[in-house]
């Protein structure tokens, strides 16, 4: 089977200073694959690299194969037919990547529209209502006809970041990339928007890229993870081999710190 | 009620007073441009009233040097007004915010070199290029002020634009936007335009004031609208040497310019606050 998305030899800097030095790693079509490091480690850069999306002052030299069409030198037109259809992404801050000044109805129906116009050429209004309403059901987001009518400033944080999963989820990616998306949320939010995307990845089989410096986080929701530091890949592996068994220091350092942290909770609950 | 509701229903009711009161000024204005396509006291060629009389019933403001009524001087200056700000606007938007929008998606090369340009066209006064449009068409009408005029506001337009929109460019949610395969253009109308809205509006209405202000000393230099189009500066120049005699003639169409100008101002401000969704989100 080819990969969904293959990254072969990638070097990211921006002027002289490197940030991402050849990685290279693949996912195949309904893989997990975590992509951990502390900030900084180039995570988030490889992410926006393979949609295409670093802005031009950042220089990428290497393959980046998404759907097998080369990313890297790949022109505007071109990409735009990959992004959404190939990999559709969930970031970071939720209350940032929604438009401030359009309501949640019509942030979900644009990607639906685009994608509907790209399948079959037309849309009407009810098909892509009906559509709505739907994902805004898959996320489980309540009172549907008050989120859609809602702003995003009007509704929470976790209800945000299912909007945005919901968004992403209209494209029908066959690869979601989700770029820490659970760090912004507090800590009984964090669970239940991961349950969601575990329960969405399995439901609708599509690959997942989970990108996030928390190592439990990540444990979660992944199969096979990728562990960064300063732009390079120090260990690769499963999950339960790489963090039952860390081979590198550097994630030796990180499990332990996650294991102190436990234990710190441990101790004061 | 707590007093932070207080003083947030107070600054309500004081929008709303703005809006209320800059609705009226420009409302009135807008009236009384429409009446004089259709009825004015009197012709406004109609000399045959006395030199300078004082105001009466026959003439409400008085008359001219020439015997003309003033109030349909007047009130004709108001559609003259309206004309102008509109038009100047409508070409000072269209063309500042084409090029602003450019400016913000061009190579940074580009960028710079549209930047200078601008600010080389804002620095140059705005009654000097006004001149120059007047002198290279063959005599000054009021199509050449409203172009003159419409041009220098594209300049101001185009920086603000060009500013905003490379904010709103640098937002996550164009990002996420471009991700699920938003073309540049998609970009532009679903999200950068509005935006940069609420904030070119309330511009657009400060240059309208701006455009009446600047017509009126256009025609008060006799480069704006010849006669027998009315213009208030041009009122306000013929009153000039009869100020003394006739206050009237001078004070009418100065107490119309700057109602229009509040009233556009006021307007701009409540309409802007009305527009805005997180207005008045806890925070």
């Amino acid at each position: 089977m080819t990969a969904l998305l293959n990254i072969q030899g990638l070097h990211i800097r921006a002027g002289d200073k490197p940030l991402v030095s050849d990685l290279s790693f693949s996912i195949r079509p309904g893989e997990r694959i975590g992509l951990i490091g502390e900030s900084g480690s180039g995570k988030s850069m490889t992410a926006m690299a393979a949609t295409g999306l670093l802005p031009v002052s950042i220089g990428v030299s290497g393959s980046i194969e998404l759907d097998s069409q080369q990313v890297v030198g790949a022109t505007d037109s071109v990409m735009n037919r990959l992004r959404g259809a190939a990999a559709a992404v969930v970031f970071q801050e939720p209350l940032t990547a929604l438009d401030p000044l359009m309501k949640i109805g019509r942030q979900i129906a644009e990607p639906v529209r685009r994608r509907l116009e790209r399948e079959s050429g037309k849309t009407s209004k009810d098909v892509v209502q009906r559509e709505v309403r739907d994902l805004i059901d898959k996320v489980a987001l309540p009172q549907p006809e008050r989120i859609i009518n809602s702003y995003p400033h009007e509704v929470s944080g976790g209800q945000r970041q299912r909007v945005a999963i919901a968004m992403a989820l209209a494209c029908r990616p066959k690869l979601l990339i989700a770029d820490e998306p659970t760090t912004a949320l507090d800590v009984t939010t964090q669970a239940e928007i991961l349950k969601l995307l575990d329960q969405l990845v399995r439901e609708t089989g599509m690959a997942l890229l989970f990108i996030s410096h928390d190592l439990p986080v990540v444990a979660q929701v992944v199969e096979r993870v990728i562990v960064l530091k300063n732009g390079v890949a120090v260990e690769e592996g499963p999950v339960k081999a790489v963090f039952g068994n860390p081979q590198h220091d550097y994630t030796k350092t990180l499990v332990e710190a996650a294991r102190l942290f436990d234990e710190a909770l441990g101790a004061t609950g | 009620m707590s007093p932070v509701e207080t003083s947030v229903s107070r600054r309500e009711q004081r929008h709303s007073l703005a809006l209320t009161l800059g609705l009226a000024l420009v409302g009135i204005n807008l009236l009384v441009a429409l009446l004089t396509l259709f009825w004015t006291p009197y012709d406004p060629l109609n000399a045959s009233g006395g030199r300078l009389e004082a105001p009466s019933l026959l003439h409400w403001l008085g008359t001219d040097r020439l015997g003309r009524d003033l109030l349909t001087q007047l009130m004709i200056g108001a559609r003259t007004a309206l004309l102008v700000g509109t038009g100047a606007v409508a070409i000072g938007a269209t063309v500042g915010v084409s090029l602003g929008v450019l400016a913000a998606f061009a190579t940074r090369l580009a960028d710079d070199v549209m930047a200078a340009t601008l600010d080389i066209l804002i620095a140059f006064p705005t009654l000097l290029l006004a001149m120059l449009v007047v002198a290279a068409s063959d005599s000054a009408s009021l199509w050449t002020a409203i172009l003159a005029l419409g041009l220098a506001i594209s300049a101001t337009v185009a920086r603000l634009t060009r500013i905003l929109a490379k904010r709103v460019l640098r937002q996550d949610y164009i990002v996420a936007s471009r991700t699920s395969g938003t073309s540049w253009a998609g970009v532009v109308f679903r999200h950068v335009l509005p935006n940069i809205w609420p904030t070119l509006s309330v511009n657009f209405a400060l240059q309208f004031g701006l455009a009446v202000i600047a017509e009126a000393s256009l025609s008060y230099l006799g480069l704006g609208a010849p006669p027998p189009n009315a213009s208030w500066g041009r009122l306000l120049q013929e009153a000039q040497g009869t100020v003394y005699t006739a206050p009237i003639g001078a004070i009418a169409p100065g107490i119309a310019l700057v109602a229009l100008v509040i009233g556009m101002n006021l307007l701009a401000d409540g309409l802007r606050d009305i527009g805005d969704p997180t207005r008045g989100r806890s925070r």
